[in-house]
């Protein structure tokens, strides 16, 4: 039922109830005005936030409760296709308020023009964030994961798991956010050598899939030893399914992060809430939310801490995430380099 | 008579349409584009795309003639469910399809199994081969019941004639069947090899790398993640060109049969016996189960969950049953018009413009609508009937391939006499038309529903919060992680997609045998 204001349906009700064309007349335009009075904020972002597993539900709750307005989702497809969908719309853009992008992404973003700044949110991440366009909401590892009846000594390093006969299934590059996060990940752990890793890996590699779903089906059905996913996956299998098979194998090179972020368009007609939003959304509630439902690390812990099952999670040694000015520039020939060592 | 007098019939204002459609929409992207350039890598794509659809359209083609002969040739228990139970593996959605083949023929599967117990070494379905044994796998069964339609429009007559001459198999084949399989196998080849062309997840998820790049991935690559909309007008260019090529090689290719008309009754025919009734045998029982293993393999995956659905799958099973019913319903209409106007005329136009939404990438028709219909109306709000449009558009080419060569047959058969008597169109269309066209119409109706069932990519582009269809609940439900729901909604999508689907071909066939 969203997107139907109650304004609407009150006018509605009252045009069939009463006939006459002055009273219709007049009601029309106490109906816009009630409409004026609860202004729908719409939000864009990608496709598995709204889901009814997602944390999308409990955020449109918890902040029409608090903002008198009503929240609108718009949906396309992953991170990637969502900066595309800004592009797309431009400057008429009816979107308030962009959740979902990642730190990857976030150059290109601001390149645009069409991000406004926005106040910065407490966090408590790893690494300093500092960007003038963009909060952090969430964030995770990028790690292999594994099934710890199958894989008795999982491997430590990208070189070990080169020389290991394990079989791993990773996402491409070219069409997922993980995949593009494992090139930078290698990239910036290797530096000039990342193309050797890869030419390494490429016997372990048994396919490169579109996206992260097909990837993690394919291993939770034994087609792969390990797939590349999130240090944060086994807490799902954990606390959902009582589970504890699934680990991530933890590499001496440090993890590459991926970082969510949320952006304000300087489009919006309605800065102040599109503000209120991106607080809320860093928020403890929201924030717990996106715990249990998108499965990542909170951008700013909650007072209540994480849900117990967390800290059975690996704890990287080192934390790597390129500046996004960094990232933008690594990408086109850190994928060329990926293509040509696999392609061989 | 009245096609020649008419300066634009139905079929060619149709034709207009489609080509507008699919052309206006990459024209839409292209006028957004900043620069033109292909990547270094997009003619490696192109390559590596033409490649794996010949192999694969050529090994369907020829797979499917000795199963397509055996199912016409012999009288079995069960040979009506298996013929429909044939169409199943083309209307799977490429990710459950997929993950059925790799139970089967994948790591732990039971043919590593059988290999490993006569000391064989593991195999990997991961590679061109996998790639390939995917598209066979989707493909083969179309090829055979487009096929079995060749053969059943042999009239009957022909083959007691042969018989009475004591005809031995072999001149049999020499006169009745090569000529059929001469103006069949042209456009099946065609048609496949068009299909796989378009292909994205299959070869992306078997390819095993970057080597297994397609056109349609470097498109995607281009729309999503670089937004370089010239980039993907260019690709879709060259994937237009292609598609027109081989759709006009394929048109010069196929000669029409011309054995004249028959009574359009079925008579069992005497069939060989001997080592020929074998291998019929042997041909029907590999087809069965390698169509039909990975299939089990879906149904076993999804039954666990199927205790515990989550909420919300049954308004998306009315979704996606409302969307497909209207796009067959639909694309029916339309292929009917363009397959009896094509029958009419000379020209290869019509044909040409029914067989473009082949070539046409969903994302660049999805992105190309999205521009369109943005100045007008908010595009979520529009989600529904954008749906229904484009999958009726792309399924047309499957219904206007099957409806093609009967329509001609018809046109050859009773062409003259119709005109002769000077019958209104209405009039042949029912009497005539309608009655010999009824089986391939019921089947392509209901490959046209079962394949809107599935995600035929635009809506993604298109959707708001206003509710999901089948197979974006799937998407959502593996986002969650929740793959045994996920694994049972694909289940129930199968079931839905398939008695769809079973429900039009019925209905066709009905009609025919009536």
């Amino acid at each position: 039922m969203h997107g139907f204001s109650i304004a609407d349906h009150f006018r509605r009700n009252l045009e069939t109830a009463m006939n006459t064309k002055l009273l219709a007349a007049g009601l029309a335009v106490f109906a816009s005005q009630a409409a004026a009075d609860t202004p729908t904020l719409t939000v864009l972002t990608y496709d598995s936030f709204t889901s009814e597993w997602g944390p999308g539900p409990a955020i449109e709750k918890g902040f029409e409760a608090t903002c008198g307005c009503d929240v609108k989702f718009v949906t396309a497809g992953d991170g990637a296709a969502l900066l595309a969908r800004v592009k797309l719309e431009g400057k008429d853009s009816k979107a308030d308020v962009v959740v979902g992008l990642d730190t990857n992404l976030t150059a290109d973003a601001t390149a645009t023009g069409l991000f406004a700044p926005v106040t910065a949110t407490p966090n408590t991440l790893p690494v300093p964030f500092t960007d003038p366009n963009f909060v952090p909401f969430d964030w995770g590892y990028f790690a292999f994961v594994y099934d710890k009846t199958k894989v008795a000594t999982p491997p430590t390093s990208f070189t070990e798991l080169a020389a290991s006969d394990l079989k791993v299934v990773i996402e491409d590059p070219r069409s997922s956010t993980p995949g593009l996060g494992l090139v930078l990940w290698v990239k910036q752990a290797y530096g000039d050598k990342a193309p050797q890793i890869w030419g390494d890996l490429a016997d372990n590699i048994i396919t490169v899939t579109p996206g992260w779903s097909e990837a993690y089906g394919m291993f939770t059905e034994g087609q792969a030893d390990m797939v590349l996913s999130y240090t944060t996956s086994p807490a799902y299998h954990l606390i959902a399914e009582n589970d504890d098979t699934k680990a991530a194998a933890s590499f001496t090179e440090g993890h590459y992060m991926q970082v969510e972020v949320a952006g304000k368009l300087a489009s919006s007609q309605q800065p102040a809430l599109a503000d209120q939003f991106l607080a809320y959304l860093t928020a403890d509630a929201a924030q717990t939310a996106l715990i249990t439902t998108n499965w990542m690390y909170p951008a700013k812990t909650p007072a209540e801490g994480l849900p117990k099952g967390f800290e059975t999670l690996i704890q990287p040694s080192k934390s790597l995430l390129m500046s996004a000015a960094d990232a933008e520039a690594a990408r086109a020939p850190a994928i060329a380099e990926w293509q040509a060592a696999l392609s061989r | 008579m009245a096609s020649r007098a008419l300066p634009l019939s139905p079929a060619h204002g149709l034709s207009i349409a489609i080509a507008a459609l699919i052309l206006g929409s990459a024209a839409m992207v292209a006028a957004r584009a900043e620069s033109f350039a292909l990547a270094p890598a997009d003619w490696q794509a192109v390559r590596f795309t033409l490649l794996q659809a010949s192999l694969s359209a050529a090994i369907s083609s020829l797979l499917a003639i000795p199963v397509a002969r055996a199912l016409f040739r012999r009288r079995f228990a069960g040979r009506g469910v298996l013929i429909r139970l044939m169409a199943a593996p083309f209307v799977l959605p490429v990710v459950v399809a997929v993950m059925g083949l790799l139970t089967v023929f994948g790591r732990g599967g039971p043919v590593n199994a059988a290999l490993a117990g006569l000391g064989l070494p593991e195999v990997s379905i991961f590679g061109l081969h996998g790639i390939v044994l995917a598209n066979v796998f989707f493909n083969m069964p179309l090829a055979t019941r487009m096929l079995l339609h060749g053969w059943q429009s042999i009239p009957s007559e022909r083959f007691r004639l042969a018989q009475s001459l004591g005809l031995p198999p072999s001149a049999q084949f020499r006169h009745l069947e090569a000529p059929m399989l001469r103006a069949q196998v042209p456009g099946i080849f065609a048609v496949i090899l068009l299909i796989c062309l378009a292909s994205f997840a299959i070869a992306l998820m078997l390819g095993g790398g970057p080597k297994a790049s397609t056109l349609e991935l470097a498109i995607y690559q281009s729309l999503r993640f670089e937004f370089d909309l010239g980039r993907a007008a260019l690709l879709a260019a060259v994937q237009f060109t292609l598609c027109a090529a081989i759709t006009l090689a394929a048109a010069g290719l196929t000669l029409p049969q011309g054995f004249g008309a028959g009574l359009g009754r079925t008579m069992q025919i005497a069939v060989p016996t001997g080592w020929r009734r074998g291998a019929d045998g042997l041909a029907i029982a590999l087809a069965a189960l390698f169509l039909f293993a990975p299939l089990l393999a879906v149904v076993i995956k999804g039954l666990p969950g199927m205790l515990a659905l989550p909420n919300g799958v049954w308004p998306a099973v009315v979704r996606s049953v409302s969307v497909a019913a209207l796009s067959a319903v639909l694309a029916t209409a339309v292929a009917l018009v363009l397959a009896t106007g094509a029958a009419r005329s000379k020209s290869r136009s019509i044909e040409l413009a029914a067989m473009l939404p082949l070539a046409a990438s969903a994302l660049v028709l999805g992105t190309g609508l999205f521009l369109m219909v943005r100045p007008f109306v908010t595009p979520e709000t529009v989600a529904l009937p954008i749906t229904v449009l484009v999958n009726a558009t792309l399924t047309l080419p499957y219904l206007f391939r099957l409806l093609l060569p009967e329509a001609r047959q018809v046109q050859t058969d009773y062409g003259r006499l119709t005109a002769s008597l000077g019958l209104p169109r209405r009039t042949v269309l029912r009497f005539v038309t309608l009655p010999r066209l009824a089986r391939p119409l019921g089947y392509g109706a209901g490959l046209a529903a079962a394949l809107s069932m599935g995600d035929l990519g635009v809506i993604a582009l298109f959707a708001g919060d206003g509710g999901a269809t089948l197979p974006l609940f799937v998407q959502h439900l593996i986002g969650a992680y929740r793959l045994q729901q996920a694994a049972a909604v694909s289940l129930i999508l199968v079931a839905v997609s398939f008695a769809l689907f079973l429900g039009f071909d019925r209905l066709g066939s009905h009609y025919a045998d009536a």
